[in-house]
């Protein structure tokens, strides 16, 4: 037993697939004789989060992420390793456990298409033998935090994409799993939908003290709910820790953005001029230079304004799958 | 039990909510479910008919009466998992069920019982109609109709169970469709489906009564219509519930083995 919430140690996933050349010789060559690879999506991976904890669990695709978290919910058998989820085994996918998880994936649906959304929440009232008073709560509760009124009674296949993910997501909540795994659960959405689906979350988070280990590609999903973060490639773990640190290990450079009161300086000497907008430089200098150059700057230029920045964190998480892939 | 009985009223609920979103569809559905036995009562009557009234120990009107009793058993016992479950597997749908604290064959079996008493009125209606029309002769005893309460639940059972556990071979393989058609045509024929099996030569009953599809439709049928005494009966029974025996073993050991496949090869 771990006081962590998920725990894994040496993770692996290995999937056996079977591959042949196009054509009709290799076709019929098949019928006989299979060739097959294996295909290792994860690698060997170690981590724990503690209960309460929310991580953005980063990668690109095909990266294993998806296969990790399939295999802490219990859909997938690892090849080896120990995996543990509240204390339980998730591929004995005990009826203790799947009460207390849900996996939420962007582009798996359980909601039924033709009628309204309520009747399917009604459904799994029943799968999860959620008490009806507690059901009329927690359902109160989300109307409220994802604004599901209008929608509630409409069939779900007349709803959008965006107002149907708040629907799937409140039907994966409502038996108020104490684990949370959620796969691209911004996918496809517009800008507002994803800040509400965000603030959710992390509202979620505190009300009920739920641990949530979500995947993204979008980078502010990650930098407004995740302190940590878990970043893998070719199912191997790259870095665990927090996200600020991720930036300071990976980025080799700092940016600076100077005002000047005559525009037409040549910055070329003090550092890389990323670009030049309005007045605005933007300056790329290496990080241990930074202090010293926004020293000289200062004593050498008539500076307006100056500002010294680290770069986007999507420029960090490219950097980092730049040089593992190099 | 309580909490599955909640599941059972909940999944009828949602199942009648959406079966009236698809009306025609529903319609074309109950066509195909008349057509087929209907297809074979004017075949076999016309047949009868010109052979002076009889084909071995069926009479016209006996042949109208099978088929529109057929009709009906076959309404109570049909499922449509095998379809079902290998669009499931292949769409990766079945992931979302497999994350549900309970067995996905609850939901299946509380779908099945729902779409059939909702389509039942008009499969009454339907049978009334063709009785009007084709003037089958049905004088069953009155044992044998309480008898064909069980008989019909056990069928369903059977019948549910065993094609439950053959659609999981889309846990294998992605060609499901050529195992259902192998699985039709065996039911089509040693069911009782095609035509009574009494009008099979000896060795094809002996066949029929070894397997379980004369258990699930063409044995009802029979008891239904008064041909069978009550040791008859009592036999057919004892098939039935050995065959649930096994049906539910096979369940069992398939669906253990089936979750790891899938489980295996990428949920």
């Amino acid at each position: 037993m771990t006081s962590a919430a998920i725990h894994i140690r040496d993770l692996q996933k290995t999937y056996v697939v079977s591959e042949r050349e196009s054509g009709m010789k290799a076709a019929l060559q098949s019928l006989f004789h299979r060739r097959t690879t294996e295909v290792r999506a994860v690698d060997g991976i170690s981590f724990d989060v503690a209960p309460g904890e929310i991580v953005g669990f980063l990668g690109p695709n095909g990266a294993g992420k998806t296969t990790t978290l399939k295999m802490l919910s219990g859909l997938l058998y690892p090849t080896a390793g120990e995996a543990s989820v509240l204390g339980f085994v998730p591929s004995k996918r005990e009826k203790s456990f799947l009460r207390q998880i849900t996996l939420v994936m962007g582009q798996r649906n359980e909601l039924y298409w033709d009628i309204p959304a309520t009747d399917s929440f009604e459904l799994n009232r029943a799968i999860y033998r959620i008490p009806i008073s507690d059901y009329r709560q927690i359902l109160g509760e989300l109307t409220e935090l994802l604004e599901l009124e209008p929608l509630l009674h409409k069939p779900v296949r007349n709803l959008s994409l965006g107002e149907r993910m708040k629907c799937e997501i409140a039907a994966a909540l409502l038996h108020t799993p104490q684990v949370v795994f959620l796969d691209e659960p911004t996918i496809g959405l517009d800008v507002t939908m994803q800040r509400r689906i965000r603030t959710f979350i992390a509202e979620y988070n505190r009300r009920y003290g739920a641990t949530v280990l979500l995947t993204s590609h979008y980078m502010a999903d990650v930098e407004a709910l995740c302190r940590r973060v878990i970043v893998i490639h070719h199912g191997k773990l790259l870095f665990d820790g927090e996200l600020a640190s991720l930036v300071q290990k990976f980025t080799a450079h700092k940016t600076i953005v100077v005002q000047l009161e005559n525009p037409n300086a040549d910055l070329s000497a003090y550092g890389e001029v990323v670009s030049y907008e309005e007045g605005h430089y933007t300056l790329r200098v290496p990080k241990a230079d930074t202090a010293r150059i926004t020293g000289r700057l200062l004593a050498d230029l008539p500076v307006v304004d100056l500002l010294v920045e680290d770069p986007p964190i999507e420029e960090v998480i490219e950097q980092v799958f730049a040089q593992e892939g190099s | 039990m309580r909490g599955l009985a909640a599941l059972y009223v909940q999944q009828f609920k949602t199942t009648f909510a959406s079966m009236v979103q698809y009306r025609a569809s529903l319609v074309i559905w109950m066509i195909s479910h008349v057509l087929e036995p209907l297809v074979y009562l004017i075949v076999w009557s016309t047949v009868s008919y010109t052979g002076g009234g009889s084909v071995g120990d069926y009479t016209t009107r006996e042949f109208a009466a099978y088929f529109i009793v057929l009709m009906l058993v076959n309404h109570v016992s049909y499922t449509w998992i095998m379809y079902e479950f290998e669009y499931r597997v292949r769409e990766g749908t079945f992931s979302v069920t497999l994350l549900k604290p309970v067995h996905p064959i609850h939901s299946d079996i509380a779908d099945n019982i729902s779409s059939k008493l909702i389509t039942l009125p008009l499969m009454v209606l339907i049978a009334l109609g063709l009785a009007a029309a084709f003037h089958p002769l049905l004088a069953p005893p009155m044992w044998a109709v309480v008898a064909a309460i069980p008989v019909l639940i056990l069928a369903f059972m059977v019948r549910f169970l065993l094609e439950w556990t053959l659609a999981q071979s889309a846990f294998w393989t992605t060609r499901v469709t050529a195992i259902n058609q192998i699985y039709f045509v065996l039911v089509l024929f040693l069911s009782g489906q095609i035509a009574p099996l009494t009008l099979f030569p000896a060795p094809v009953q002996l066949v029929a009564a070894i397997l379980p599809f004369r258990w699930m439709i063409g044995f009802p049928v029979e008891l239904l219509l008064g041909r069978l005494s009550p040791v008859q009966a009592l036999t057919g029974i004892g098939a039935q519930v050995v065959w649930l025996a096994i049906g539910f073993a096979l369940f069992r050991i398939v669906w253990r083995a089936g979750v790891r496949v899938y489980s295996a090869v990428g949920a």
